[in-house]
């Protein structure tokens, strides 16, 4: 949670249980090196604490960018997959709980000023997460308890 | 955030005074004698929150209310989902309708064991703080333990990289049976809750934990 990792190939990177969380791969088909972000909240700039990069979408998708471009990655062929952004508690009136959906916008947003776009996703809903991306494919396994597996 | 010992020491005490309240009114229901287990205040990294609970894929089921109030935060009780069907099979009496998944009515029975231990616990920040809080109704989640926390993070993720984590745990008889509640102030509220339990005092005489 709040954190990101890059590597190369072979291997595979994986986040489990995300919730209003949002997982963010980035793969680059020709060198073979992948990112993998997973943040918590959308927005820096209405944070007290913003130490840790990796916990905003505004913050972490350039240091996700950064990272990959200094192991061999090259932007423009930087194949994007997002995964997460649920809403896990019908809480009435509370809108503290639809972080989920504001998470999603704030990284396509963060993207899109990077150049990037996002070429798969599934996003929403109201239950958890769990993200494994091979590195040899850059494909995303996303596998739920009670809505299956699904394949990005 | 920085807080001393005594700090830690008023909130366990009133976790020890509100789950004894809960403790009561849940026995009374079940018919026997629910031991408690002595409350813990834990300032935990949110990064070690969901290893802390048993990792972010246990299947649980997670019953959330929030807090508003001078003090807002947000309560949540958590236990297993084999857990829960023991749970709810002790009130309803009546064995789990599908194995592995809850009934409508096993549902309303958890929230309503949430219900009660919440108001236990307010009742003793109320009591100790004279200020109070109003528990909204409560939601239901059956989920993979991290997608369940993230949520509740988020908001203290906000101010703080790290939670206080006022944490019960429930165990009953010969079953085993075991939940986690906990009580996560927002950053802010805690502040108003140490200031009305007298033990805050100036940052610079804070000892760091």
């Amino acid at each position: 949670m709040a954190q990101t990792e890059v590597a190369q190939a072979p291997g595979t990177l994986a986040t489990f249980g995300l919730g209003s969380c949002v997982g963010v791969t980035a793969w680059d088909p020709v060198s073979k090196v992948g990112g993998l972000a997973h943040i918590m909240l959308p927005d820096s700039t209405q944070a007290r604490s913003k130490d840790n990069v990796a916990k905003f979408a505004d913050t972490a998708m350039p240091d996700l960018i950064n990272r990959l471009e200094r192991i061999g990655g090259v932007r423009r062929r930087l194949v994007i997959k997002i995964a997460g952004g649920a809403k896990m508690f019908d809480l009435f009136n509370d809108d503290r709980f639809a972080i989920g959906r504001r998470n999603v916008e704030a990284v396509k947003q963060s993207l899109e000023k990077l150049n990037l776009r996002v070429a798969a996703e599934d996003t929403g809903g109201n239950f958890g997460r769990t993200l494994f991306f091979d590195l040899d494919t850059g494909k995303v396994i996303v596998r739920t308890i009670e809505h299956g597996e699904k394949l990005l | 955030m920085e807080f001393t010992q005594a700090e830690m020491d008023v909130l366990k005490e009133v976790g020890t005074i509100g789950s004894g309240n809960a403790a009561t009114v849940l026995a009374s229901m079940l018919g026997q004698r629910i031991p408690i287990t002595v409350p813990e205040a834990r300032f935990l990294p949110l990064s070690e929150v969901v290893t802390a609970l048993g990792g972010p894929e246990r299947e649980v089921v997670g019953i959330l209310l929030g807090v508003s109030g001078p003090a807002p935060g947000t309560i949540i009780f958590l236990l297993g989902i084999e857990d829960a069907q023991i749970l709810s099979q002790k009130l309803l009496g009546a064995p789990p309708e599908v194995p592995g998944q809850l009934s409508e009515m096993e549902k309303s029975a958890l929230s309503e064991v949430t219900n009660i231990l919440s108001g236990g616990y307010l009742n003793a920040l109320s009591q100790f703080t004279s200020l109070t809080f109003e528990p909204t109704p409560p939601a239901f989640a059956h989920d993979m333990a991290g997608a369940l926390i993230d949520a509740v993070l988020a908001e203290v993720g906000l101010v703080s990289d790290y939670a206080l984590f006022i944490e019960t745990n429930f165990t009953a008889d010969q079953d085993g049976l075991s939940g986690h509640f906990f009580l996560i102030p927002s950053p802010d509220g805690l502040e108003r809750i140490l200031q009305a339990l007298g033990v805050r005092r100036t940052w610079e005489n804070s000892s760091k934990i």
